[in-house]
């Protein structure tokens, strides 16, 4: 009975909790979280147990309302969507176990309502992943940005200008996804992905399915921060709160470049190559992933630095997807992944330091950090090492893939690239640790000091899922032929 | 050489690293923690001295892990070179811990528990490195050594050793990068990553123009740690580190691993027969010759002792990458044995430095009037040791040197013949000076006037035990070896085996 609803069970069982969660909050403070840890622990598990028997016994699909498709909406549950629902749901998981102390040092009186929001975040991107509908991934898109957009908004001072342009550009991105759903409507009748697919070969002319399509990926590729349509993000991250950026950087982005993966490689296929749609997508990912890097090295707050280094990463996902290839597509999932955690990891860290030094500066960094909080540097070193590229961290192997993928397609100057960008990442986070392990204390320029009430790391609350999270970015290493060959190979798209 | 699946490779790197997590649990314990060092140099020196038989009889250990991308496992595989090279690196470990321990104890340096974790983990790169079957697990123990040598660099945390570690990274970071992207390629091309004696990347694999450039991208892969000119810049900076960390690293692992690297691409990846036909070896024989000749030169230059002997290992790393690029029997085996002789030789040097510097805090070569009475074991030390880099029997250094005298010859070329004796001359020519100043010069009258007599007194003598035995040892291994170069290690026997295997394309 649960198996046969189980597709739809983790956007609603997220959705759910979100309302929930603000009544049972008001009455309680407390129940708020509650119901966030148990809506994202479930989902956490529903995905992992979905996952394992969707391999075992292929693709379910579900119909909303038991209205059949391409009438209904369709929810499609195979491996790939079923792997980034469960990195989106693990990371947010881990994310609401850390919330609660950064929460209540950071916004202590919005804590219900950021609860409810960032699950309706995450049901918005769970949805967006699950759904094999056109226009109900827009409408997931729009819960999940407008949630995005609260959270953002529910950060520092600042936070409101950037949450607003954030608004803004967002709904440009989200309107031209629209719009393109509305002109492959036009075409084909349809807005079943699927129906979609099979309408399109059968049409006499391209030319409304590819401005569709073109706008699809303008809109998506704002929504993913792919240069140059990235400008909304750092700010946005930089002035979130320390859980609002950890909920939003990890996965954010990354849904959206699922949803291009969807829409291009899903719906439209073969039909599609005839645009230069790839060289597109190679060209903004390679600007993005050098001019992310490059502003990273000039960023003094680590929040902005590690901003400015999604917007890199995403260029690396980008190229993934742009090369077309399976290698190519192998990257760019295992990145979703790895960057997922080892970017979590490193917004968790700067919320700890946050939380213990109230600062996330880079300049006065010092040794002190390293002496008070042992284990959380050496998670913030293990996820640098992994952005870096380093084994047997998990980012080495994304490059590894990248790498072939590159090779295969005999494009030198994307190798030079990836080679190049390992280098500058190198640059920038050296820069911090040199700092963090290095750099003696001195007492005029330093950071303040941790409050001498309670010094040393943070709350374990805070600090177990950064350690986890930090582990995870070795074993998903040491682990990725694995996940390779188990999961992110059977999702390869059939056209590729 | 027939393959048995064995474990005994996977304890000999994992031994180390799991020692580093009990030196970091017993960070608050020295003795403890220096129990841990040691033992496991015990274990691991042991387990790789069991592989020896095994691999003089043909029989080669090999552990397959589980794949680490899809279709390339992380093998770890005890073959005679690999054997060759773990043997020395885990037997100097052992006494590199010895020092170590008083070095760092008589320096009272800081941050002694991460030092010898680091230098644990280094190790059990070391051994990965020796034992990876593969380009891939190479790769990845090869970058793992870089990291875990940076923190041991910038031990000292001042100023110019940060920024010699920024110079560290940079060159080995960007090698580490050209490595993986010439490691893609070839797996792009071959479908395969597996060492194989003789080569596996020939003219049916790959165009000759691609052969070219993948040539040229392994060996700027490997020559930044084999300290190459020109990519040699960060060997010298990186002297800025304690002394044992210079002479294990910077004279046995990391740079022994970079020519590791080379003889492993050059013998196993691409083989005689490619090389020779695309001519690739004579480009690199050319840089060695020239690298060979130009640090020697350098060296003279050097006043810091420490900085003079970092001139005399580019130098002769250069040998050992000569004696692979000229590919014959003779003068692979010889580039082999260098690889051991110069381990011995230039560890006894930078031990005695560092015993200088312990007890009598001395530094540069114009200080070292007369040491040789203050410290005699260790001014004998380091004469025997800078005599057999000269290459005078009946030292290792002369054992080696004749057989890569012997590998010139046979491959007709007088020229490499030539500049073997020629940079022999040269390294007699920069270690005699230091010899004469420390054994017929008069201390310097004025020699430190601020010293209270308690001190000199107190410095009149040989360094503590722990750091003088140690370089006993090496030199007396100096020695022993120069005389019976296949006692205890056989490691003659497994240099013959090596360069035969390269160049029979594995068939005994």
């Amino acid at each position: 009975m649960i198996g046969e609803h189980f597709p739809v069970l983790i956007p609603v069982s997220l959705l759910v909790g979100a309302v929930v969660s603000v009544p049972l909050g008001l009455w309680r403070g407390s129940l708020s979280r509650l119901v966030a840890l148990l809506a994202t622990g479930f989902s956490v598990v529903a995905a992992g147990v979905g996952l394992r028997h969707v391999l075992r016994a292929g693709e379910m699909r579900y119909s909303l309302g038991g209205w059949p498709p391409p009438i209904g909406i369709e929810y499609v549950a195979d491996p790939l969507a079923l792997f980034v629902v469960l990195v989106v749901t693990g990371v947010g998981f881990a994310v609401t176990v850390y919330s609660k102390r950064s929460l209540e040092r950071e916004s202590p009186q919005n804590h219900v309502p950021f609860n409810a929001v960032a699950l309706l975040f995450l049901a918005g991107l769970s949805g967006m992943v699950m759904t094999g509908d056109l226009f109900n991934l827009y409408v997931f898109l729009e819960i999940a940005s407008l949630a995005a957009y609260a959270l953002v908004a529910a950060g520092e001072k600042r936070a409101p200008v950037a949450a607003f342009r954030y608004l803004v550009l967002g709904t440009v991105g989200a309107s031209c996804y629209l719009l393109g759903v509305g002109f492959l409507y036009l075409a084909t009748g349809s807005l079943n992905m699927a129906d979609v697919r099979a309408i399109l070969p059968l049409l006499p002319h391209y030319r409304l399915p590819f401005i569709a399509l073109c706008l699809m990926v303008i809109g998506l590729g704002l929504k993913m921060a792919l240069f140059p349509l990235h400008v909304w993000l750092p700010d946005a991250y930089t002035y979130a709160s320390s859980v609002g950026s950890a909920y939003l950087a990890p996965v954010g982005t990354k849904v959206a470049a699922y949803a291009l993966m969807r829409v291009w490689f899903g719906v439209f296929g073969p039909v599609a190559y005839a645009l230069p749609i790839g060289a597109m997508l190679v060209v903004a990912s390679v600007a993005g992933i050098l001019v992310g890097s490059i502003m990273a090295m000039a960023q003094n707050d680590l929040k902005r630095m590690l901003a400015y280094s999604s917007v890199a990463q995403v260029g690396y996902i980008g190229l993934g997807i742009g090369l077309a290839s399976p290698l190519g597509f192998i990257g760019a999932v295992l990145h979703i992944l790895n960057h997922a955690v080892m970017k979590a990891t490193l917004f968790l860290v700067s919320g700890a330091l946050a939380y213990r030094f109230g600062t996330t500066s880079i300049l006065p960094m010092d040794d002190r950090l390293r002496r008070a909080m042992p284990w959380t540097s050496a998670a913030f070193a293990v996820a640098a090492l992994s952005m870096i590229g380093l084994p047997p961290t998990a980012g080495f192997f994304s490059k590894w893939y990248l790498a072939l993928a590159c090779l295969k397609a005999e494009s030198w100057p994307l190798v030079a690239v990836i080679a190049l960008s390992s280098l500058l990442n190198a640059v920038y986070f050296f820069r911090v640790l040199e700092r963090m392990y290095l750099r003696k204390a001195s007492a005029e320029e330093g950071i303040p000091g941790p409050p001498a009430s309670n010094p040393g790391e943070a709350p374990p609350s805070m600090l177990i899922p950064i350690l986890i999270l930090g582990l995870g970015v070795l074993l998903i290493g040491l682990a990725n032929a694995w996940i390779v060959e188990k999961v992110i190979k059977l999702a390869i798209p059939s056209g590729l | 050489m027939e393959t048995y699946g064995s474990w005994v490779p996977v304890w000999a790197v994992a031994c180390s690293l799991a020692a580093s997590g009990m030196i970091l649990a017993s960070s608050r314990r020295p003795n403890l923690r220096e129990f841990w060092t040691l033992s496991a140099a015990g274990v691991k020196f042991a387990l790789i001295l069991t592989l020896v038989p095994e691999a003089l009889a043909h029989r080669v250990a090999e552990a397959r892990l589980f794949a680490i991308a899809p279709g390339i496992d992380l093998t770890l595989r005890a073959d005679p070179l690999g054997v060759f090279f773990a043997l020395v690196s885990s037997a100097l470990w052992i006494v590199t811990s010895c020092y170590s321990v008083g070095y760092m104890r008589g320096l009272s340096e800081h941050k002694q528990t991460r030092y010898f974790a680091c230098f644990a983990v280094c190790l059990s790169s070391t051994v990965g490195i020796a034992f990876a079957a593969n380009l891939l697990t190479f790769v990845i123990f090869y970058e793992m050594l870089t990291i875990a040598t940076y923190p041991l660099v910038i031990h000292k945390e001042t100023p110019e050793a940060v920024s010699a570690g920024r110079k560290y990274l940079a060159y080995t970071l960007t090698a580490g990068v050209v490595l993986l992207v010439a490691t893609a390629w070839t797996y792009e091309l071959t479908g395969t990553l597996e060492f194989r004696p003789g080569g596996f990347l020939g003219s049916e694999t790959a165009p000759a123009a691609t052969c070219v450039w993948l040539f040229v991208l392994f060996m700027s892969g490997a020559a930044v740690k084999s300290a190459l000119m020109p990519l040699h810049g960060w060997l010298p900076t990186a002297m800025i580190a304690p002394t044992p960390v210079s002479a294990l690293l910077h004279a046995v692992a990391v740079v022994k691993a970079g020519v590791f690297a080379v003889i492993r691409i050059v013998g196993f990846v691409f083989g005689p027969a490619t090389l020779s036909a695309l001519g690739l070896q004579t480009y690199l024989a050319c840089l060695a010759g020239l690298t060979m000749i130009l640090a020697s030169v350098l060296a003279f230059h050097q006043d810091n002792l420490k900085r003079r002997l970092a001139y005399s290992t580019i130098g002769h790393l250069s040998y050992i990458v000569l004696g692979a690029a000229l590919l014959t029997p003779a003068s692979l085996a010889g580039s082999l044995l260098h690889l051991a002789s110069h381990a011995t030789m230039k560890i006894t040097l930078f031990f005695c430095a560092g015993a200088l510097h312990v007890q009598l805090h001395k530094e540069k070569i114009s200080e070292l009037d007369g040491v040789a009475r203050q410290m005699p074991w260790t001014m004998g030390a380091f004469a025997v040791a800078s005599l057999g880099l000269a290459g005078l029997p009946p030292l290792n250094g002369f054992v080696s040197k004749w057989y890569l005298g012997l590998g010139a010859l046979q491959a007709a070329q007088p020229l490499a013949f030539a500049l073997f004796l020629l940079a022999g001359l040269l390294s007699a020519g920069y270690f005699l000076p230091i010899l004469y100043r420390a054994f017929c010069r008069a201390p310097q009258p004025e020699a430190e006037p601020s010293q209270t007599p308690h001190q000199e007194g107190d410095s009149g003598h040989d360094a503590s035990a722990w750091i003088t035995f140690p370089l006993l040892i090496t030199a007396a291994l100096s020695l022993i070896l120069g005389l019976f170069p296949n006692l205890l290690f056989h490691f003659w026997s497994l240099a013959h085996l090596v360069s035969d295997s390269i160049l029979n394309g594995g068939s005994p």
